[in-house]
């Protein structure tokens, strides 16, 4: 009797084991925009913030999160990074795998002196890159991040328009999920941590 | 009779007196500046908080420490897309508030008259549509403060 009482139990486990495997696989475990089989491998050749020439595959290997910016952006730019900050933070260990490309869309102002100080108030994990016009132009149209230099302003200073949403690509350059500042700490948290612990960090 | 028309002129007199001034109706609260690296322009936040029955209307700010103080607001399209402008005025309503915040409302500051460090405090002051003034400390924190 006791025996019989153990293996319906057994059985009524097993059952609901195999449809939790069934069910996971089934539903998108993603909080962000998956963009799987939706945008292109990261591809590019910039210049990094030590001033060397680098190119997508020198980043393969770990999980990769593309955002556009410049550094005389006061608001939005340091917001992003300084909510990456806290998502790295609380990813704890596992931020270890991850790196944070900070692509300047005003590669005239931001030399890599300039982006290598402001990349490193925010975060070791972010490596700041610049390059030729062209080349800024070229990776942010392979991803439709629209950038617009504004008019000058008095004193020559002027603002850079740009797209702010944060690309994820896993360890092998494919892109994954997309991020848009509006969306939460823990969604990015949710999904990095799922991303670099399934292997996305090989 | 002329005793009424005495004390009329009085009260108009008075008036403006009595009416408070703008500045003296606001509270501002959470004041911080998120110091970027290499004289690089920063963004100021603060709370304003209108405490009076009419609304305050904010025209400018300007600092000894920065050069330049300019009222911006951040804003982004359906697309994704940042921008930034410039406002000529912001409007506190009477017994409302508005909020200084990262990607919306923020003053830019740029030209920092000498270096800063996280933990300082710099002064702003405020100056509204009526001509009166607001001196607001404002705590310098490191580019990666969350807000």
């Amino acid at each position: 009797m006791k025996l019989l009482r153990f293996a319906r139990l057994a059985g009524l486990l097993v059952i609901s084991m195999v449809l939790a495997a069934c069910h996971s696989q089934q539903a998108a475990p993603w909080q962000l925009t998956d963009i799987s089989g939706h945008m292109p491998d990261l591809t590019f050749r910039l210049t990094n913030d030590q001033g060397k020439s680098v190119a997508a595959a020198d980043y393969q290997g770990k999980v990769t999160l593309l955002y556009f910016g410049y550094t005389h952006c006061p608001d939005v730019c340091p917001l992003t990074l300084a909510h990456l900050h806290v998502v790295m933070q609380r990813l704890g260990k596992l931020a270890d795998g991850a790196q944070i490309l900070f692509v300047s869309v005003d590669p005239a102002r931001d030399t890599p002196e300039a982006l290598h100080a402001y990349v490193t108030a925010f975060d070791p994990h972010v490596v700041g890159l610049t390059g030729s016009p062209a080349d800024v132009e070229a990776l942010t149209k392979r991803y439709r991040a629209a950038f617009s230099r504004e008019p000058d302003k008095a004193g020559g200073s002027y603002d850079v328009s740009h797209s702010s949403g944060i690309y994820i690509f896993d360890a092998h350059g494919k892109a994954r999920l997309l991020a848009t500042p509006t969306d939460s700490q823990d969604k990015l948290v949710h999904d990095l941590h799922l991303l670099l612990s399934s292997g996305g960090a090989t | 009779m002329k005793r009424r028309a005495w004390l009329l002129g009085l009260i108009t007199l008075l008036a403006p007196i009595v009416h408070a001034a703008q500045a003296d109706q606001i509270k501002a609260n959470h004041a911080w500046i998120r110091l970027l690296p290499a004289n690089l322009p920063a963004g100021a936040y603060v709370t304003l908080d209108n405490q009076g029955a009419s609304a305050a209307t904010l025209v400018s700010a300007h600092s000894t420490a920065y050069g330049s103080v300019m009222l911006h607001q951040s804003t982004t399209d359906p697309a994704g897309n940042s921008d930034m402008h410039m406002l000529d005025r912001l409007v506190v309503p009477a017994h409302g508030q508005v909020s200084l915040a990262p990607a919306s409302y923020h003053l830019m500051l740029q030209q920092a008259t000498h270096p800063l460090k996280p933990d300082d405090t710099v002064e702003i002051t405020f100056d509204f549509a009526d001509g009166s003034h607001l001196a607001v400390p404002f705590l310098v924190r490191p580019a990666n403060a969350a807000d």
